[in-house]
């Protein structure tokens, strides 16, 4: 099985138990580097696949919550590099495939050619980066498929059909369904078209659908359930980690209505 | 960076940019340019890049364009012969004076430019960025000539050090919104601006003030700023009775340095961009980005930017907030890669040098980002006697007046005398 498939596979057996897949996403050494890997294990016990964000400088796409997680760790000294050589010291215990939200630039700055062999190394079966289109996309694409790691396409509410089927077909493992036109922890709620949307995605797509943005309770992961295999969960659990909260309560708590 | 491609290649670059095919349908200067956005903006830059298409060299809007030129801005602005400047350095100094125009600096070609094309492509309101305030009272302006509201992201930092510009921007009617993020100066602002027009990439025009960011800015920006270089090259011809030996222009996103040497690319002229150099060569300590930085994505295209090794961004320093910016304009970046412009920076110090000289010698206040380019020019001519050295005078000194009470005026040589 190549790396991209185990995500599909994750995503569709927890459809098979009857319930939306759970991909949790935290930032990579925040809010303690040293708490990383202890996170990541807790996390990775509820969730389907866990989305890891590299903290990058400039983060664009992302709202505060996520912007602060991204800061602090940086200060902190967490880096692409050490966050492998942290996923190669836990890597047996961590059976759910992960997937590496980061910008570009990080990776640019790695070389990709090598990020492809270290990320299939340390379990990482796939990446999604806000700040690369389609468009653009080549050349990451291409380095990352030697290696049967998938390059995760995003789409939006604005994005037109048919450039939608380009993005469906083009991604691997899972599509990202953006729900609301807006950046990551809005606090507005799920748009009332959000069935219409996912189930338009759904149709186009060969591979799961995963939908993210704002998904901040029980009723949340339900609601985006009925049309999309999976719930992204980003910045509401940030901010339990903020809190110094227990993430593996607070992601059970999000499926207690569903499954 | 030194030159990146062979000569042949560089060559067939150049002579690509001369006839005005870059950047090229993907919106590439060469390697550099191109357009990496969220996918929630492709369709918003898919509009943008299709109406700039339109309209921007249409006859309807070009029209309108050269009116508000003409009759807001003030266009054309003088070029002036320095002739003390040119005594003390042994030059024949001539000055493009983008501090004449309204608002003080050359922004306001750009920023009326994209203003009329955004009510003609039914924006609703406009956002844009500002570091030092000179976009942002641009923008406020031409959004209240054109009519449409305006918001002004400005780094709380920035707002702080310039307060100034804050009030003139919400004077002329624009929101001032400021931005407690990152670094809390220009990058910050920028990426706060596309955040903001994420949420209604419909409704919204993001009026971008320099040549940077992704495809179609860069090429936007120069078109709407290339009126500097197309004036000063005929006023040159009609009062210098020639072309200048080589031109000076300072450099932050660089959009004042594109307009001033883009029409002069295909002449014999030697082109120098001068970056600030700030208080030392070690990486934070200036933000001579071409001189020391490596290429990277930042805030939507490949360029030349300043990062560590992990490719995290790194903040810069300078005296002066219009050119403390961590990246620089794609087309620049080529520029330099071929060859065909020399990028060089000025200490903080020799930059209030350069500006202290002027004032005292042709009565002008420059603004301390254009300084740059006088403390560069100044040091060529040591080494070159006997040039005609154009210097592009980006804009006007007034708002740095707080900072630079903080560097009491020297005695001047000539009332010493």
């Amino acid at each position: 099985m190549k790396a991209h498939e185990r995500l599909s596979a994750a995503i569709s057996a927890a459809n098979d138990k009857g319930r939306p897949a759970l991909v949790p996403f935290i930032t990579a050494g925040y809010p303690e580097p040293k708490d990383f890997i202890a996170t990541l294990k807790d996390v990775a016990s509820v969730g389907d696949v866990v989305e890891i964000g590299i903290p990058f400088s400039d983060p664009m796409a992302d709202g505060m919550t996520i912007q602060r997680s991204s800061f602090i760790a940086l200060q902190k000294g967490v880096s692409l590099k050490w966050i492998f050589e942290q996923l190669d010291t836990a890597q047996r215990d961590i059976d759910v495939p992960l997937v590496m939200m980061s910008y570009l630039n990080p990776l640019l700055a790695f070389g990709y050619e090598a990020l492809a062999e270290r990320a299939l190394a340390s379990g990482v079966c796939g990446f999604i980066v806000p700040d690369l289109p389609f468009e653009e996309s080549d050349e990451l694409r291409a380095a990352l498929e030697a290696h049967g790691l998938g390059l995760i396409q995003l789409v939006t509410p604005a994005t037109p059909n048919a450039r939608l089927k380009i993005l469906c077909d083009a991604s691997r493992g899972f599509v990202y369904a953006v729900t609301i036109t807006g950046i990551t922890g809005g606090g507005a709620g799920l748009p009332a078209d959000l069935a219409d949307y996912l189930a338009r995605v759904a149709s186009l797509s060969k591979i799961p659908v995963c939908a993210g943005f704002g998904i901040r309770a029980a009723a949340d992961v339900k609601a985006v359930g009925q049309h999309a295999a999976g719930a992204i969960v980003g910045s509401a659990l940030v901010e339990v980690l903020e809190r110094g909260e227990d993430p593996k309560s607070f992601l059970k708590s999000l499926l207690g209505d569903a499954s | 960076m030194s030159t990146l491609f062979a000569a042949e290649e560089a060559k067939r670059l150049l002579d690509a940019m001369i006839k005005g095919d870059m950047p090229d349908a993907r919106g590439r200067f060469g390697p550099f340019g191109g357009r990496y956005v969220p996918e929630t903006l492709v369709p918003a830059f898919d509009r943008l890049e299709a109406g700039v298409k339109e309209h921007l060299h249409a006859p309807g809007f070009q029209a309108e364009f050269q009116r508000e030129l003409r009759e807001w801005v003030g266009r054309p602005t003088a070029l002036t012969f320095a002739p003390q400047l040119s005594k003390n350095w042994g030059a024949e100094v001539w000055i493009k004076r983008e501090d004449l125009a309204h608002t003080g600096a050359h922004k306001i070609n750009n920023a009326i430019g994209q203003a009329l094309l955004a009510k003609r492509l039914g924006a609703k309101r406009v956002i844009a960025e500002t570091g030092a305030g000179q976009h942002g009272v641009a923008s406020a302006a031409a959004c209240a000539r054109v009519g449409l509201p305006c918001s002004v992201y400005m780094g709380a930092v920035d707002m702080a050090r310039q307060a100034p510009n804050v009030d003139r921007m919400r004077r002329l009617g624009a929101e001032v919104v400021a931005v407690e993020t990152g670094d809390k100066t220009l990058r910050a602002a920028i990426d706060e601006a596309m955040r903001e027009w994420v949420t209604d990439p419909d409704g919204i025009y993001y009026l971008l003030g320099s040549a940077v960011g992704a495809h179609p800015y860069p090429y936007l920006v120069r078109e709407l700023q290339a009126v500097i270089g197309r004036e000063a090259r005929q006023q040159m011809l009609d009062q210098a009775g020639g072309l200048p030996d080589v031109a000076f222009a300072c450099v932050g996103g660089g959009s004042n340095a594109i307009g001033l040497f883009y029409p002069l690319l295909a002449d014999d002229i030697e082109l120098i961009g001068v970056e600030a150099g700030g208080i030392g060569d070690g990486l934070g300590e200036n933000a001579a980005t071409l001189a020391t930085g490596t290429p990277g994505v930042l805030q939507g295209a490949y360029t030349i930017i300043l990062q560590d090794d992990d490719g995290q961004v790194q903040e810069t320093q300078s005296i002066s907030a219009g050119l403390d910016y961590s990246g620089v304009g794609p087309e620049h970046a080529l520029l330099q890669a071929t060859g065909r412009v020399k990028y060089i920076s000025a200490r903080d110090s020799d930059a209030l040098d350069a500006l202290e000289e002027l004032c005292a010698s042709e009565g002008i206040l420059t603004a301390l980002e254009t300084a740059h380019a006088y403390a560069a020019a100044r040091e060529y001519a040591k080494k070159n006697p006997r040039k005609r050295i154009l210097i592009g005078n980006s804009g006007r000194g007034d708002k740095d007046m707080p900072t630079l009470t903080q560097f009491p005026a020297r005695t001047r040589r000539h009332e010493s005398a």
